[in-house]
């Protein structure tokens, strides 16, 4: 259980050492959000209306891009049999690494999404909306591709297989994440959509690290 | 008292081990011999407790180590083939983890391995041999009772061979267990020899 703080501790150094990782993801949403205006036209009641909903989107494909390397580089240098050698039951290594790619992914996407928010004429009335869904959606999508990252460990193809794993799981994210910003609806829809997306947060929260665990041990045989 | 009794590995749809057997006291040591592929490192997987064994039992003072791996965990102090340095991190740094999960001193076990002058250099400034002897650093940390090593030689010059054989000896000295693949001459006094593959 005592290195369940210390491996928070390195993933975040690494992160920090390895930055242009963090930022990347980063930039990749802001550059997928940028072109929708280019592409649809800069009128802003369209953009407004299908604001949610790019902002959902980026966020999922950011948040897939630094996934393959979460395990995968632990896992090619010899690293993943110290981890699961350091006394941590699997699913809490698993746990530890969903939160740091939560802190150094999901974190982010959120800080950043209000700006890109204003960019897109999204209506102010569902900019809180928009903040507050994202919180337990991207921790969602970080216990989400914790799991789909240690199952496709090993595996030949890999970078492919994850996404196609892991997309398909994140539609309710997307689906309650974005309905609960769309400015059509009612306050009344938006809370209801809100609530669905936190209940499937915490429907993953044990499933998730569980799933990874048993990925990792299979990975360690 | 660490053993290992009819151990049976299936790979595929090969047999990799078959009716390996041994048993470590306090101090003892066990040096694992055998052509490439005739199964050290699966074995020394096992009996860390990473692996399986598809038959055959692994016990530590009776108790099965895989009704509780995570308790056998922190027995083993694993070096595998691969040294799991993080390039990007300083050779001081590459220990934190380690010293805080397993205890023991950076500063010591650095110096220990001759690698103190080298601490605050990144480690992909470091040489084949010199990443070696931080993962043998980092392994030794916190002292751990049962030492798994695989081919813990591999890119050690002949004086860091010998600060390798000492640190061996003293870790029995106090009541440690090593179990060694190597397919050179490691200096361990008095370790018995298993053979694989021998069949």
């Amino acid at each position: 259980m005592k290195a369940f703080f210390p491996l928070i501790g390195r993933e975040l150094g690494l992160a920090m050492r390895h930055g242009a990782d963090t930022v990347a993801a980063l930039l990749f949403f802001v550059v997928v959000a940028v072109l929708f205006p280019l592409a649809i036209g800069p009128e802003p009641g369209a953009l407004g209306r299908m604001a949610p909903g790019i902002i959902w989107v980026g966020a999922l494909l950011a948040a897939l891009l630094p996934l393959e390397r979460l395990f995968g580089a632990d896992y090619e240098d010899g690293s993943l049999d110290l981890l699961l050698l350091s006394g941590l039951p699997p699913a809490l290594i698993g746990l530890a690494k969903a939160i740091s790619h939560w802190l150094t992914t999901g974190l982010p996407l959120i800080v950043i999404a209000a700006p890109i928010a204003v960019m897109l004429h999204l209506p102010s009335a569902s900019m809180l909306p928009l903040l507050v869904g994202l919180l337990p959606g991207t921790l969602t999508l970080s216990l989400l591709g914790t799991a789909g990252s240690a199952i496709i460990l090993g595996a030949r193809r890999g970078a492919v297989l994850l996404p196609i794993l892991v997309l398909p799981l994140a539609t309710p994210v997307v689906i309650f994440g974005a309905s609960g910003a769309d400015p059509g609806s009612l306050p009344a829809a938006k809370l209801q959509s809100l609530l669905l997306e936190s209940a499937f947060f915490v429907f993953c929260l044990p499933l998730c690290p569980i799933a990874a665990g048993a990925g990792l041990r299979a990975a360690g045989e | 008292m660490f053993s290992a009794t009819n151990l049976l590995v299936i790979r595929g749809d090969r047999i990799v081990l078959d009716g390996v057997s041994l048993e470590l006291a306090p101090g003892d040591a066990v040096l694992l011999l055998g052509r490439n592929g005739a199964g050290k490192s699966t074995l020394l997987r096992s009996l860390a407790g990473l692996r399986r064994p598809d038959a055959g039992t692994i016990t530590w003072n009776g108790q099965d180590i895989f009704a509780d791996r995570d308790t056998h965990a922190t027995r083993v102090a694993w070096l595998s083939h691969l040294d799991a340095i993080k390039p990007g991190l300083s050779a001081r740094e590459n220990l934190r983890f380690a010293a805080r999960t397993q205890g023991g001193d950076i500063g010591d076990a650095l110096a220990s391995l001759n690698l103190s002058d080298l601490a605050d250099l990144p480690a992909r400034m470091l040489s084949a041999g010199q990443k070696r002897r931080l993962s043998l650093a980092r392994m030794m940390l916190g002292g751990r009772p049962l030492w798994v090593l695989d081919e813990p030689t591999n890119g050690l010059d002949t004086a860091s061979v010998a600060l390798l054989a000492s640190a061996l000896a003293m870790h029995r000295a106090v009541g440690g267990m090593v179990i060694a693949a190597t397919h050179i001459d490691l200096s361990l006094p008095g370790a018995r020899i298993l053979e694989l593959g021998a069949r």
